[in-house]
């Protein structure tokens, strides 16, 4: 293949970051529970990975299942807590729990403390190790897999019952909806898929740190979510694609990366809270105006 | 040696109360995580920094700190929060946390990443309590901070301003009904809450002698941490988890040699006291 190198890594790093603000918003979007933590997940999976395939030699695909299974397990703990602390202590609390893991993965001689851990291996088809084409290749189709997995669950039951979850909890539970299940069911998936992200990634960079994980690259992941509009499938995969980019494309972005972020975040809560691509924002009313106006133009002609 | 550390821990755990002070106050009216209350901190940092090193007053760094950072904190309420108070909860916070990162880069931006030295001469000499000897500083920031503590406590508990909050916080609706001028309470809240922690900025750069644009990362969630532990919105709750904290943080680091790191405490802390009691030490129930 002729690609250039770099264009591989970037679409590799926007593709991770896809997953992860989708994988963020069936959390946050669909079931609407707050979770300012889930760099916390997505490092799970990738020390998951790296610590099963460097030190214990189990099989790529094998571990990558495991980094999943280990991170929706602890987002299924979360989700218990979830029951019990609602609203603004859970967001704390998701925050609180973004900084706990990072400090165990930094003091525990376990995780390889400060120093990380080096030599994580790439993934392998047919016992051949992928290149970074090859990796890329499975990145896209996990994405496509995430985005199915929305598109799922957004018109099934599960995804009525967190919308109904999101809107009013308590009307939710009054007709009869297994809030509970749900809630804990949203997160277990969200955070699953972030740890899967998170193996994905250990590959990628083949060597990972506590840093790589830390409260603000879950900032990003909601920034992007946000920015694009939570709640929909659209939103997070465009906010994703865009804030990845966008300091890349404009070089000066990159020495104001924060101040661009958190500019963005108060400009889109204070004008535009559903997103730039959400239900009923600016964007999607001139798209709807501008469809009508061709329906009946066809009309009339 | 035991001695020691419990009095710096009080120290410390004295600056923590006055940064949660004013995150519990806006809670209490507003129902607002105030995240960028961090940056309002650090900004007081610098302001006094700078107003000490032009003057050489740290009574002037004080008061035009804490001047500038309340007419910040109004500035924020007016401009920010404000307008979405009736949105979803979660919308306020992220707008916080966004506010939070952006002031903290602009800070880094003007003023250089690297830390600054806060050399400050005190008007305090070297306290010996015989089991522990404090150094001027220390003194001067317990000192500092004990006065503030009970200032709030009196303008909470004694005078209408603070009857008015009280008001607010119970029902912002009926306290209009009845009379009390809600918007303005709201913004000298803000203007009160913020001008205290730029004050506590101002102390923990002498503290650790320096002042940096990242400093208010921890304080920043930490204090959340703080304000759940002592019941969202309870004055007195607050102000006994802060003191709690800094005396744990500073024991366990300090005589344990515990294995977790000191900014991991409060939320291991928070965690297990969200599972066990989730309306905090003082709370009223309801989480």
């Amino acid at each position: 293949m002729s690609i250039p190198a770099y264009y591989i890594t970037m679409a590799i790093i926007t593709g991770i970051y896809t997953i992860l603000a989708l994988s963020l918003n069936i959390i946050t979007g669909f079931a609407g529970q707050p979770n300012m933590g889930h760099a916390a997940f997505f490092g799970i999976g990738a020390y998951t990975l790296a610590i099963l395939t460097t030190r214990y030699e189990v099989a790529y695909w094998l571990a990558a299942l495991a980094a999943a299974v280990a991170a929706g397990a602890v987002g299924s703990l979360l989700g218990l807590i979830s029951l019990r602390v609602r609203e603004d202590f859970l967001a704390i609390t998701t925050i609180g729990i973004n900084f706990v893991v990072v400090s165990v993965f930094l003091y525990h001689p376990f995780f390889g403390q400060a120093f990380g851990i080096g030599n994580i291996p790439m993934p392998s088809v047919l016992g051949q190790a992928l290149g970074r084409s090859g990796l890329l290749v499975v990145v896209v189709l996990t994405v496509v897999a995430v985005v199915w997995i929305s598109r799922r669950v957004e018109g099934s039951w599960f995804g009525l019952a967190l919308e109904s979850l999101r809107e009013d909890e308590e009307a939710a539970e009054a007709v009869g909806i297994d809030t509970r299940r749900f809630k804990v069911l949203a997160f277990a998936l969200g955070t699953a898929l972030a740890g899967f992200a998170g193996a994905l990634y250990a590959s990628f960079m083949s060597f990972i740190s506590p840093g790589d994980f830390t409260f603000p690259l879950s900032i990003t992941i909601l920034c992007m979510a946000v920015v694009g509009g939570l709640g929909t499938i659209r939103g997070p995969v465009v906010g994703a694609i865009v804030l990845s980019l966008l300091p890349e494309v404009f070089r000066f972005v990159m020495d104001y990366r924060l101040l661009v972020y958190g500019g963005l975040l108060v400009l889109m809560m204070r004008l535009q809270p559903s997103g730039l691509l959400g239900r009923g924002s600016f964007l999607m009313r001139c798209g709807e105006r501008w469809r009508m106006g061709r329906r009946r133009s066809a009309a009339v002609s | 040696m035991l001695a020691q550390q419990l009095v710096s821990g009080i120290v410390i755990g004295g600056v923590y109360a006055l940064i949660a002070l004013g995150l519990t106050l806006v809670y209490g009216v507003l129902r607002i995580l105030h995240v960028a209350h961090a940056a309002v901190y650090a900004t007081g940092a610098y302001v006094g920094l700078t107003t000490y090193q032009r003057t050489g007053s740290l009574w002037l760094a004080l008061l035009a700190a804490a001047l500038f950072c309340g007419a910040f904190g109004v500035l924020i309420h007016r401009f920010v929060y404000g307008p979405l108070l009736n949105q979803p909860r979660i919308v306020p916070l992220i707008a916080s946390i966004g506010l939070f990162i952006f002031f903290q880069d602009f800070l880094r931006l003007v003023f250089g990443p690297y830390a600054q030295s806060f050399p400050a001469r005190v008007p305090f000499g070297l306290l010996d309590l015989g089991a522990a000897v404090l150094p001027g500083r220390q003194v001067f920031i317990l000192v500092t901070t004990l006065v503030l503590l009970a200032a709030a406590w009196y303008v909470v508990n004694r005078t209408r301003l603070g009857l008015a909050w009280q008001a607010v916080a119970q029902d912002a609706e009926m306290a209009l009904a009845m009379g009390v001028p809600v918007p303005r309470a709201v913004a000298v809240n803000f203007l009160f809450g913020s001008a205290l922690a730029a004050v506590a900025g101002i102390l923990v750069g002498i503290h650790y002698n320096s002042v940096y644009p990242a400093m208010g990362e921890m304080p920043a969630y930490k204090m959340l941490a703080v304000v759940v532990l002592g019941g969202l919105g309870s004055i007195p709750g607050t102000v006994v988890a802060a003191f709690l904290l800094g005396l744990v943080e500073t024991l366990l680091v300090g005589y344990v040699g515990f294995v977790l790191p000191r900014d991991a405490i409060a939320f291991v802390a928070l965690i297990l006291m969200l599972l066990v009691k989730p309306e905090g030490l003082f709370g009223k129930g309801g989480a």
